[in-house]
């Protein structure tokens, strides 16, 4: 094999390796059957459960939650007072809240559809050289009126994404550690990574994402193709 | 070589596609303001101070008013909660009947609500709204 071939060859292999990376990653398209019947307008967002250790990690994620639900169309119980409401009845916790009977929460809300989400990750973990303030959500929504699955989708945002670019040797990683510190703790890092975590989540339109809601000008329009 | 050149001529493209994803960002339908951190505020609950907070929704409210733009779902229902914490249940009243105005489709929460208003006692609750 001459030297061309052989790069030929190389070129074609890794053009071949770039080919099936790019086919394995994106996941099968979402079946939207059940949400284009359905045609929800009011969304009840119920307080996030949190498997974090941080306690404001509920707060941070479902106050999160309005802003990408209502641009994306739909009308969002606002949710602080959704809170107050359910402590009326004696609902206390999250978990509470999830076992609540889809006709029960219609009932009393009276809205189409329900948005249950889950904090799997929300905090910063600081090693010595870095600190990453990292948000994962996980949501489903359901329907009020049949308890039907309408969507699921889970996102995470994280200050590593950023970081990764920034090379500014050891002694600018410990500088850039010890900032990260210092914002993390007094700005509540977490809760800005929630709000990019959650857009990434539930705003619209996004591949596999949360369908246009009636409010939208893109209401009825197709979900992404990619 | 190949694998190369094909890749220049994808960089043009990429930004383009950066370019056009701005351009095609689609203009909000409301006036956020800071009413998602004030419902985080809320909902924290410790500390919260519902006569600092009102201020800062009304003077949003101005704000959307004076620049034409659409206040958030919810907004005054989250802002007529205030106002029944602080003893007002008549703004509160009002607040919701114009949340109901604003967007039809919270009609039945905002019975749920006004049901919950007219069978309480003279609403008088200084409760901690969260």
């Amino acid at each position: 094999m001459n030297r061309t071939n052989r790069s030929l060859v190389a070129a074609a292999l890794s053009s071949a390796a770039l080919f099936l990376g790019a086919c394995a990653t994106p996941p099968a398209p979402f079946d939207y059957t059940a949400f284009q019947q359905a045609k929800p307008v009011t969304l009840l967002v119920l307080p996030p459960l949190n498997e974090s250790p941080e306690v404001t990690a509920t707060p941070g994620v479902w106050s999160h939650a309005t802003q990408p639900l209502a641009e994306a169309g739909y009308y969002v119980l606002p949710v602080a007072l959704v809170d107050e409401t359910f402590k009326q009845n004696g609902v206390q916790t999250p978990a509470d809240a999830h076992g609540i009977s889809h006709t029960r929460l219609r009932e009393v809300f009276g809205a189409d559809a329900a948005v249950y989400l889950k904090v799997t990750r929300y905090g910063t973990s600081y090693q010595v050289v870095n600190s990453e303030t990292r948000v994962d959500v996980e949501a489903r929504i359901a329907d009020l009126r049949t308890g039907q699955t309408l969507w699921s989708g889970k996102a995470f945002a994280t200050s590593a994404e950023q970081s990764q670019q920034n090379q500014g040797g050891l002694v600018g990683l410990l500088i850039a550690a010890a900032v990260k510190q210092i914002i993390g703790t007094a700005t509540d890092a977490s809760y800005n990574y929630a709000g990019i975590a959650q857009t990434r989540l539930l705003g619209a339109p996004r591949f596999n994402g949360v369908l246009p809601g009636p409010r939208s000008p893109l209401y009825g329009q197709p979900p992404p193709a990619k | 070589m190949m694998a190369a050149l094909a890749l220049r001529g994808l960089l043009p493209l990429a930004t383009a596609g950066v370019l056009v994803g701005c351009a095609q960002a689609p203009k909000p339908l409301y006036m956020w303001e800071s009413f998602p951190k004030q419902q985080y505020q809320t909902l924290l609950g410790s500390d919260l101070d519902t006569t600092a907070q009102i201020q800062a929704l009304e003077a949003h409210a101005e704000k959307a008013r004076a620049g034409n733009a659409a206040l958030p779902p919810g907004f005054r229902l989250h802002l007529g909660m205030l106002h029944l914490a602080a003893g007002n249940a008549g703004t509160a009243r009002t607040m919701w009947l114009a949340e109901r105005v604003a967007f039809p489709e919270s009609g039945p929460y905002v019975d749920t609500l006004l049901k919950r208003l007219n069978g309480s006692a003279p609403a008088t609750s200084k409760d901690n709204p969260a």
